[in-house]
């Protein structure tokens, strides 16, 4: 115990005196907190949009008109030459075409239906496939305003509305669903990074050495390695609930305890990949480049920025291994539903095993004698 | 009565797969000795006293360091020796005074020995003024002391100096060896390798390594005699030029 303290003296020492660490460990995920869920956002806007109106009549001014005020489109150019509008999503300019063809009126009053044509630029295929989608609403949205004018009194025939209604988010904010999730996965960048790059620093200069010629016990050179930046870790998360608090009014609905309580485990887990990546590498650019891998892999496979639900079976099973799969879930589910143990408990019966597997290989692969 | 033997090594080998960095070495280090460990790069200097020293474990021999064996009780060796390594070993990011802290710490010195050994230690090295500066900012000479004088505050049995004082001016090489000359009146025994002849000649009795191979072991006077020449440096351009994998 004596030596464990000494240990952690020597360790929150050299942290603390590290300015640049300690930025990088305070500083810079917290920025990130504030800057990336404005830019991580599923919303489409600004979707430009051309228009070929060969119709000129009142009902095509009508819906090029509410099409612009839906807000989501900017009419680039209102054309009646299907080729110029063309050369504009050629060029990249345009993402969807829409064409409304000669008796576009005519036709709507006398058959009440007609064909529109809408050609969608999907080299941004999510731009093009929500905003194809935008559109079609627009125009339904009209199509039923119309219906319900010529039709005396009977309102849409037979027609089925559904309505929705947004729960635990009901703004539809995605900042609100974004943001817990970045902050798992700033924690987990902090935590894998700094443990791995820590040990693998006292290799590089040699000093490692120097500690395993001593009696330092095995167990209480990784526990004054790993403690720190548990703690660390800890504090990061704290700071990070508190800003998601001040600048997305992001309060948890469940028990804070309970995250915590995840966090503590989850922590041993990353801050054990870390050591496990740091008995790997004999330097700190081996270090970085496979917990880069490994971080690059983490944060796109984890559900945050996409649905695993829509990922290939194989893709599942990658997310059903990647910690920050669990946590992200369990941070939504906590944060935002306001779930109990009984909710997430099998999240952390993984995450408790995920910790103990890797810290055992970790310790197993980490020697002093050679 | 015969002293007691410090370290006893029979037969000590280490291979890395085809490759036989210590081939069976035989030697005996008593009580109170410098003794020196020579050879050029690459003759396996350095993964013998690694192997003495409880970092690596050998391929095949026996050895008893400080009493204890090498396969049996790494550790207890480890609480018995000091370490001098070649790279430098103290934390640069450290002050003198929390390195004193933190290495004598460990060896679970109590904290009035840690005190007063450590005010000592400044004392004698001077560097009452530099003992709460970062270690980063004192010369190499300075630090190679510093670093000496660390390894042994625990006042182990035995100390091991891989090449100590390379890279340092003269006058600083000879505080050092008057620091060596300290230790060894405490008693403490010291295995140092090194590549200055002169420094040879300080040593009570020396080995001389060639491909992982011990091919001389005597006092320098002897080794002298032996080879008729005048200097160890004679004596190790005759060895050394046998070897075949040496990078010089």
């Amino acid at each position: 115990m004596k030596t464990l303290r000494i240990i952690l003296k020597k360790e929150f020492r050299q942290i603390f005196r590290n300015s640049l660490l300690l930025k990088v460990i305070f500083v810079a995920p917290l920025l990130q907190l504030i800057v990336l869920p404005w830019a991580a956002n599923y919303e489409i806007k600004n979707i430009s949009l051309v228009v070929v109106d060969t119709d000129r009549s009142g009902f095509s001014r009508e819906l090029v008109s509410k099409i612009s005020a839906s807000g989501y489109f900017v009419v680039k150019e209102n054309t009646s030459s299907y080729e110029q509008a063309m050369a504009f999503v050629e060029r990249d300019e345009a993402d969807i075409l829409l064409q409304i063809p000669t008796g576009f009126e005519k036709k709507m009053v006398r058959e009440s239906h007609q064909k529109l044509l809408m050609v969608a630029n999907a080299i941004n295929g999510t731009k093009a496939i929500v905003g194809s989608a935008y559109l079609g609403s627009v125009i339904r949205d009209y199509n039923g305003k119309l219906r319900t004018e010529w039709l005396n009194g009977g309102g849409p025939a037979g027609g089925i509305e559904i309505t929705s209604s947004n729960w635990f988010n009901p703004a539809m904010n995605y900042q609100v669903f974004m943001v817990p999730g970045i902050l798992v996965m700033l924690v987990t960048m902090v935590g894998g990074m700094m443990s791995a790059l820590n040990i693998v620093k006292e290799k590089e200069i040699g000093t490692i050495e120097q500690i395993n010629v001593t009696p330092i016990r095995k167990y209480q050179f990784i526990l004054g390695k790993l403690i720190p930046f548990w703690i660390i870790g800890m504090l990061v998360f704290s700071i990070g609930l508190l800003i998601s608090r001040i600048l997305y009014g992001i309060i948890p609905e469940g028990n804070l305890l309970l995250l915590y309580a995840f966090l503590a485990v989850y922590l041993i887990a990353v801050l054990g990949f870390g050591l496990l990546v740091s008995t790997y590498s004999e330097t700190q650019q081996q270090a970085i480049s496979i917990i880069f891998f490994f971080l690059m892999v983490f944060n796109l496979m984890s559900g945050l920025f996409t649905p695993i639900e829509s990922m290939p079976e194989w893709a599942q099973w990658i997310a059903r291994i990647n910690p920050l799969t669990y946590f992200i879930d369990v941070m939504r589910m906590v944060v935002l539903k306001g779930s109990g143990l009984r909710d997430v408990w099998s999240h952390l019966a993984v995450i408790g095993g995920m910790a103990v597997f890797v810290n055992f290989w970790a310790v197993l692969n980490y020697r002093k004698t050679s | 009565m015969e002293r007691e033997k410090v370290i006893y090594a029979r037969n000590l080998e280490k291979r890395f797969g085809d490759f036989i960095a210590v081939n069976k070495i035989s030697f005996e280090v008593e009580s109170g000795e410098i003794f020196g460990f020579l050879g050029a790069n690459g003759a396996g200097k350095t993964t013998a006293m690694r192997m003495l020293s409880g970092l690596s474990i050998p391929s095949s021999g026996e050895a008893l360091v400080a009493g204890f064996d090498v396969y049996k009780f790494p550790e207890k060796i480890k609480q018995n020796i000091g370490y001098m390594s070649q790279k430098f070993s103290l934390y640069e990011d450290l002050t003198v005074r929390e390195n004193i802290h933190f290495f004598s710490g460990i060896y679970g010195l109590s904290k009035q020995e840690i005190e007063r050994r450590g005010k000592e230690m400044i004392e004698k090295l001077g560097l009452e003024k530099e003992a709460d500066k970062l270690v980063r900012d004192l010369p190499l000479g300075w630090k190679q002391k510093l670093a000496f004088s660390v390894a042994i505050l625990h006042e182990p049995k035995l100390v091991f100096l891989d090449e100590p004082t390379s890279g340092v001016d003269p006058v600083t090489r000879r505080q050092f060896w008057d620091l060596i000359y300290d230790a060894s009146d405490k008693g403490i025994t010291v295995f140092i390798t090194t590549h200055y002849m002169d420094e040879a000649e300080y040593c009570d009795r020396i080995s001389i390594m060639v491909d992982g191979v011990i091919e001389a072991m005597d006092s320098p006077f002897k080794l002298k005699q032996h080879f008729g020449v005048t200097s160890m440096d004679e004596v190790f351009q005759i060895l050394a030029r046998q070897a075949k994998r040496s990078d010089n």
